[in-house]
């Protein structure tokens, strides 16, 4: 099976005093679903962080996609943040573009038509209940309902790698249901990766599933 | 509304700043024309026991624009005093040439003196009035004028500068976030910029022509028109096709430098 992350000796830290990740070794294979657990300040987001090149590692290696992250190019960072799609706790929508417009973000990026890009946009409203919302700004919405858009925009393209950090964290139960749901059809459907980080792995999850804990800086996988 | 509201700040202080710019071009232009006129108001004498060519005069310095002998006839007007005929012919002839000389502009007193200088160069010239007095007073008069328009220059130049830092601090807040999010998704930097440089130029184009309207109607205002009348200055207070490029031009500049600053200092948040 194809490795889509590939992990060698990877440290992470913001500074040079502190290392959030010690030398990890490890693999995630293309189409798996992953969850990434570990008490607060164990390094879960760090470690996401640095799978979309918004880290870069300080020691060893990382391949994402195919592409080495340690000294990567923008540019080819760039490629790479086009076949990822990323759900944050805090949601990161642009607040003054329409929902609409949001989950368009992707598409635009991609260089998707303009007919191809409204079908896909009107699709995933739906899929996300919020086709009559489609004019409304984020804060003009709910939690529940941006984290929704922001769950929209992250399958937009089809990505082949999704990541979310803690996408139900605040969330009512309809709305994680919804996005445990989007993100199972994604897994299932579309072959994509997914990796989530949370604190909590949902018990009614029709996906296997494997899940990595961080400890002290190590990522270990639990059987 | 919410359009509205994300191009009023940059409007207005575009508008301010191309508003400065056009009063300066403007008192500039008040003074050049100020300047000229005192310029033709303004003649040396310079008195030669014998007769000179214009050419002769006119090769001693650039400042000297024009020479016109001055005709004896006057003096001996003044003088007539039952002199005949003869005698007045005779007068004619022994007394000296004066010859005015006007200039091509209005020259500074270091000017006046080295003028003075090659004048006297030339053998047969034996005096020369020049005015200095009332140059000197009207000189200095024109020195400070200049220097409270060099200030002004100044204080616009620091206005204008604390304005766009100030625009550049409100921009900076308002696009980082926005480019951040798109850089996450993998946009190159022309495409995450884009929003940035179409408000700035369309910002730059509702400014340029809001002071284009606001001078055009100034300059055909009765009130303004009188002003100059009564300083005898007749300028063009606003040239539609010169001064129209400049401020458009400038505000253009100005807001694309703004833009490409915040595209420089721009920090992916995350």
């Amino acid at each position: 099976m194809d490795k889509v992350i590939m992990a060698q000796d990877l440290s992470l830290s913001y500074s040079n005093d502190e290392t959030i990740i010690n030398k990890a070794n490890f693999s995630i294979d293309s189409g798996s679903f992953i969850f990434i657990t570990g008490a607060s300040g164990s390094g879960k987001s760090t470690l996401l962080k640095s799978l979309y090149g918004s880290l870069k590692p300080k020691q060893g290696s990382l391949i994402v996609g195919g592409v080495e992250l340690r000294g990567v190019t923008t540019s080819k960072l760039n490629f790479l943040r086009r076949h990822i799609g990323i759900v944050f706790q805090d949601y990161k929508l642009v607040k003054e573009w329409t929902i609409e417009k949001n989950i368009m973000l992707p598409l635009i990026i991609n260089g998707y038509e303009k007919g191809v890009t409204q079908n896909q946009v009107d699709s995933l409203l739906k899929h996300v209940r919020l086709k009559h919302q489609s004019g409304k700004y984020p804060l003009e919405l709910s939690g529940g309902e941006q984290q929704r858009v922001a769950m929209a925009r992250a399958l937009a393209h089809n990505p082949i790698l999704i990541l979310a950090d803690e996408p139900t964290g605040n969330l009512d139960d309809y709305s994680s249901q919804l996005i445990w749901n989007l993100l199972e059809g994604a897994n299932e459907q579309l072959n994509t990766t997914v990796i989530v980080v949370t604190h909590n792995i949902p018990r009614n999850l029709n996906v296997d599933y494997k899940h990595f804990n961080i400890e002290y800086g190590s990522i270990n996988e639990v059987i | 509304m919410k359009s509205f509201k994300n191009h009023f700040s940059l409007v207005i202080a575009l508008v301010s700043i191309l508003f400065s710019i056009q009063i300066f071009i403007v008192v500039d232009r008040t003074m050049e024309a100020y300047k000229q006129n005192l310029a033709n108001n303004y003649s040396i004498i310079i008195i030669s026991q014998k007769k000179l060519q214009d050419k002769e005069i006119v090769e001693v310095s650039d400042l000297i624009d024009s020479v016109n002998e001055l005709s004896a006839d006057n003096v001996i007007e003044r003088l007539n005093s039952g002199i005949t005929e003869k005698n007045k012919e005779l007068l004619k002839l022994t007394l000296p040439k004066f010859y005015k000389l006007t200039l091509t502009q209005y020259p500074s007193p270091n000017q006046i003196q080295k003028l003075r200088e090659n004048l006297l160069k030339i053998k047969s010239v034996k005096k020369i009035e020049d005015f200095s007095h009332n140059h000197d007073t009207t000189y200095k008069l024109l020195l400070l004028f200049k220097t409270v328009v060099f200030v002004f220059a100044i204080v616009v130049f620091i206005v204008t500068t604390l304005l766009i830092f100030k625009e550049l601090r409100i921009w900076q807040f308002k696009h980082n976030e926005r480019m951040s999010i798109m850089a996450l998704f993998g946009a190159p930097i022309w495409l995450r910029s884009a929003v940035l440089f179409r408000l700035a130029i369309v910002d730059a184009i509702i400014a340029g022509i809001i002071t284009f309207g606001l001078f055009v109607y100034i300059s055909s205002a009765p009130l303004v028109q009188e002003q100059f009348k009564n300083l005898s200055i007749n300028i063009v207070i606003f040239d539609v096709v010169d001064d129209a490029t400049t401020l458009f031009g400038a505000s253009m500049t100005l807001s694309i430098i703004l833009a490409l600053m915040i595209v420089i200092g721009h920090k992916e948040e995350v």
